[in-house]
């Protein structure tokens, strides 16, 4: 497990998010590290989508802090959420591919405008971060033409791209067929040994025990219960927990 | 009595004809980009902004095309400009015009999935980035036939300039109705000429529909 070096690379303080009178978020504090897995389980509703995406600023939060690589989140500020997107990469449960662009042009679209990279320097990395997620001959291709699961792996490199700190995976295997889980998440378990920060909301367990270094389980707008896979799954403290897991079976 | 030919129908009609494009080809464009600036304004604007935008988009959509051609017309004279019925013509148009096209358009970029503007936000795209990269192009597949179908009202809708004493087509078929006398012969001249006048563009849209399907 990687502990928590000297200064988490994500810094969660106190945070509250509203949905008009429903609050949905109820004070949430976590540090992840450098290099840290962290997955976050528990019911819908639990408030964990929304506290994933509260951290690249696609949610507004109402009170409490949050820093990304000691860049604080700044609502308002188009520069600041600029900046800070650009180390934060995600990846949605419905891939959210350009359908109006070829797979290599969605992966070189972001770092040709924001990092104002040259065409040449955008596509050679396009190719080889397609290449990366096992999709070398579909620089061409249309993501209309693409299987779930490749769509999935087109938005990995996508987001790997902008060479971010962290990546954030929203139910990232939900919309997939079964049979086309394991090809998402052998990626991912790639980038998870080359010492990417994951924060990663999932209903698969077994990738969560198997991959993670922590997994925050969360009830009704809180960190309910926070620790490694193993204490997590093998001996859960609060019924809640219990409830959940059980209810998996 | 003097005898009409067809051809002497017909070519007057013609003529008139050349007014009735003229007029449409300015609705066109003045109403595509104050329409294109109403769309920007309320996508872009503040509170007061959208709501101001909003209030126009009601106002044209909620009254006759008829009643702006006379309040543009008589109102500016009654308030001492004189108005040429051209420009009367022209003005009330266009802006009836760009009051539907921000609506049409405004309905094109929400039908974009959400999921598109936060896979662009998570990009860290700016905001006329996501609008010009991303969102933009989809909207405008989604937006030529609406745009279109709504063009072509338009060309017909300019026959209601008739009625402020601008002569376009259908002022002229009625004119020259009143001088031979054969309404049937010439109304359906008219009527073939509108024809010709917004087929070419329906053909167009369906050209450019294809062309879009797949983005370059």
């Amino acid at each position: 497990m990687a502990a928590e070096s000297a200064a988490p690379i994500v810094d969660i303080r106190a945070l509250r998010k509203r949905f008009g009178a429903n609050e949905v978020l109820k004070g949430i504090d976590l540090g992840v590290g450098r290099g840290e897995v962290v997955a976050i389980i528990g019911r819908s509703g639990s408030g964990k989508s929304t506290l994933l995406r509260c951290i690249n600023g696609l949610e507004e939060f109402q009170d409490g802090a949050l820093q990304v690589d000691g860049r604080p989140l700044r609502h308002g500020d188009a520069r600041a959420m600029r900046e800070l997107r650009q180390h934060v990469g995600m990846i949605f449960q419905g891939f959210n591919l350009f359908p109006h662009l070829s797979v290599g042009r969605n992966v070189m679209l972001a770092p040709g405008l924001v990092k104002k990279r040259g065409v040449a320097d955008c596509e050679a990395q396009a190719r080889a971060l397609l290449a990366r997620v096992g999709l070398a001959e579909k620089f061409d291709a249309w993501p209309d033409q693409l299987s779930g699961g490749q769509q999935q792996r087109v938005a990995i490199a996508r987001a790997l791209a902008m060479q971010p700190s962290v990546m954030l995976c929203d139910e990232i295997t939900s919309a997939l067929d079964p049979e086309l889980v394991g090809e998402v998440l052998r990626v991912v378990e790639s980038l998870a040994e080359e010492g990417m920060t994951l924060l990663m909301v999932t209903h698969e367990m077994n990738f969560a025990r198997k991959v993670s270094d922590r997994v925050v389980f969360m009830h009704a707008g809180r960190i309910h219960e926070m620790g490694p896979p193993a204490r997590l799954f093998g001996e859960p403290r609060t019924p809640e927990l219990r409830q959940f897991l059980a209810s998996l079976h | 009595m003097v005898d009409f030919t067809l051809w002497d129908i017909l070519r007057n009609l013609l003529l008139a004809m050349r007014w009735t494009a003229a007029l449409s080809a300015a609705a066109f464009v003045g109403g595509g980009l104050v329409g294109l600036a109403l769309l920007l304004a309320r996508v872009a604007g503040g509170r007061a902004t959208r709501a101001a935008v909003s209030a126009y988009v009601q106002v044209f959509q909620g009254t006759p095309l008829l009643m702006q051609l006379f309040l543009a017309y008589f109102g500016l004279a009654l308030l001492g400009v004189d108005v040429p019925a051209w420009l009367a013509a022209g003005a009330a148009l266009t802006l009836y015009t760009s009051a539907y096209l921000a609506e049409i358009w405004r309905g094109c970029l929400e039908a974009v999935p959400r999921g598109q503007w936060e896979a662009a936000d998570s990009l860290a795209l700016s905001f006329s980035e996501k609008l010009r990269h991303v969102v933009g192009p989809q909207a405008l597949r989604i937006g030529v036939p609406p745009t279109v179908g709504f063009l072509v009202q338009v060309i017909k809708g300019t026959a209601l300039a008739s009625v402020i004493g601008f002569i376009e087509l259908t002022k002229a078929g009625t004119m020259i109705t009143n001088a031979t006398f054969r309404p049937f012969t010439v109304y359906a001249c008219v009527a073939l000429m509108y024809f010709v006048l917004c087929w070419p563009v329906s053909l167009a849209s369906r050209r450019l529909e294809r062309s879009l399907r797949r983005g370059r």
